[in-house]
């Protein structure tokens, strides 16, 4: 043992002075049994953790096909003040997939940011940017306003009063024939820059946007 | 290792009587037979497990002189927990989370339909109130008192996270009912965990199993409510407790230790 630090360690347990070594042995009998063991009982443990782990954390992953829905003809639908529709968010869970969502035809005159010049209906989401509470819009004061702690938007989804930190939520729409078809979500920053879909509370001016990433299951839009 | 001595014992579990041949010399009668019925099952168990050792441990500890009512609130806890595991399986045998409608029906059901439904309900939803009332006197009273200090610091820890994981249940719990109320401030706390900064998407996508609220959201509300927290909880209660009889009790911050009698300051 004395000059174990000497030179490099033999990888022969003979030179390594353990009991019992024999001849050309590398690894004793006991550091071999214990090995396999602990690997096999790690294998068990990982067969059944890791699927396990995976059904639970698998969902985020999941991206839910693209949907188009019909919401109504293509002279339903002012210019001015908008009408609720009821749409089809999560096929599949009955009521509780369902959201009203508020359409209008696109107006030149009021919506003028460079985003939105080739929409012909402007489809705004119905859940508060705030927390997610269900927003009602209000003709008389052309305004959405959200009964939970307060937030109101104008005519655009743009948030002008409460704590709200984006615009509305908005959703792709089409004109198939005389129906106008309503598609997949997408959120807004204050410039009404079109992003990925975002949850309500998420900021997405300036940095933002790297703050709160897109998830892997939201479509990428 | 000194022995505590045998405790007085209830009359209904006093030894047997004397046998035939002792005493008065007479057979035992059905009456005595019968009153001897206690120990001796008591006896059988404890001949095979030790567990009475186990009970005196438990249950016949010292305490600290200045032991007050204030003591008591962390049994006044483990009650409550105990009340919501029993109404709360008691509930389960009715629920169905079924988020088209199942799971309301369900407990429509429960409330007005189930003898002693409502009662049963009612329990457990105001359980849950009066748990989270007491986990945090209880709480209170660990840290006004310094219990924390050593060599209870483990004990602490692992009371923090019961709380958290008394939190998580409230809030787990609270969808399943699947009404409007429930279903909205779930919506308002998965997006209030969605506001944190970097982690914070990846957060509620897990609470909701998806970047929408879907078909299996309630589901795993249900399985974390029923299952993986409950388990969580009683490994961790049984390991706080496990502390609290190793370690003992502590005195109340006002009673003061007496001075061994060589140290104290001798009369002038």
């Amino acid at each position: 043992m004395s000059d174990k630090h000497a030179k490099h360690k033999s990888k022969y347990t003979l030179d390594r002075q353990i009991p019992g070594a024999f001849e050309g042995e590398t690894i004793t009998r006991r550091r071999f049994m214990t090995g396999t063991a602990h690997t096999a009982g790690g294998i068990a443990a990982a067969a059944f953790t890791l699927p396990a782990l995976g059904f639970a954390v698998g969902p985020i992953f999941k991206s839910t096909p693209h949907r188009w829905e019909t919401v109504g003809t293509v002279d339903q639908f002012p210019d001015n003040n908008y009408i609720p529709v009821v749409v089809t968010l999560t096929p599949g869970i009955g009521e509780a997939g369902k959201a009203t969502i508020y359409v209008r035809k696109f107006n030149p005159v009021l919506d003028t940011d460079r985003y939105d010049l080739d929409t012909k209906y402007i489809a705004i989401t119905s859940r508060c940017a705030h927390l997610g509470c269900p927003v009602r819009w209000v003709d008389a004061a052309e305004r959405f306003i959200c009964p939970c702690h307060g937030g109101v938007y104008d005519l655009l989804g743009r948030p002008v009063g409460g704590p709200p930190v984006r615009p509305l939520d908005r959703f792709y729409t089409r004109v198939e024939g005389e129906y106008v078809q309503v598609g997949p979500r997408f959120s807004v920053n204050s410039q009404l820059r079109r992003f990925s879909p975002r949850d309500p509370g998420e900021p997405l001016d300036g940095i933002g946007q790297y703050l709160y990433p897109s998830r892997p299951g939201a479509q990428k839009l | 290792m000194p022995k505590l001595p045998a405790p007085p014992l209830p009359s209904a579990l006093k030894a047997p009587p004397p046998r035939p041949g002792e005493g008065n010399g007479k057979a035992p009668t059905p009456l005595e037979q019968a009153g001897g019925a206690g120990i001796s099952v008591v006896d059988w168990v404890d001949e095979r497990t030790s567990l009475s050792g186990a009970a005196r441990w438990l249950m016949f500890r010292k305490v600290p002189k200045g032991t007050n009512w204030f003591y008591t609130l962390g049994s006044a806890t483990l009650f409550a927990f105990l009340s919501q595991a029993v109404t709360g399986v008691f509930l389960a045998m009715y629920y169905r989370p079924d988020p088209s409608g199942g799971a309301y029906e369900s407990i429509r059901y429960v409330t007005n339909d189930v003898f002693l439904g409502q009662f049963v309900r009612g329990m457990h939803k105001w359980g849950s109130s009066v748990m989270v009332i007491l986990v945090f006197l209880h709480m209170g009273r660990t840290f006004f008192f310094g219990a924390y200090k050593y060599p209870r610091e483990l004990n602490w820890v692992i009371g923090v996270v019961l709380l958290i994981l008394t939190m998580v249940m409230s809030f787990t719990g609270y969808l399943l009912p699947f009404d409007q109320r429930a279903y909205w401030a779930t919506i308002v706390g998965v997006n209030i965990n969605g506001t944190g900064p970097l982690v914070g998407p990846y957060l509620s996508d897990f609470l909701r199993g998806g970047s929408e609220f879907g078909a299996t959201t309630l589901s795993r509300f249900y399985a974390i409510h029923m299952l993986l927290i409950p388990g969580l909880l009683v490994a961790l209660i049984g390991a706080h407790l496990y502390l609290v009889t190793k370690l003992g009790t502590t005195a109340p911050p006002w009673v003061k230790a007496e001075q061994p009698t060589e140290l104290r300051e001798t009369e002038v």
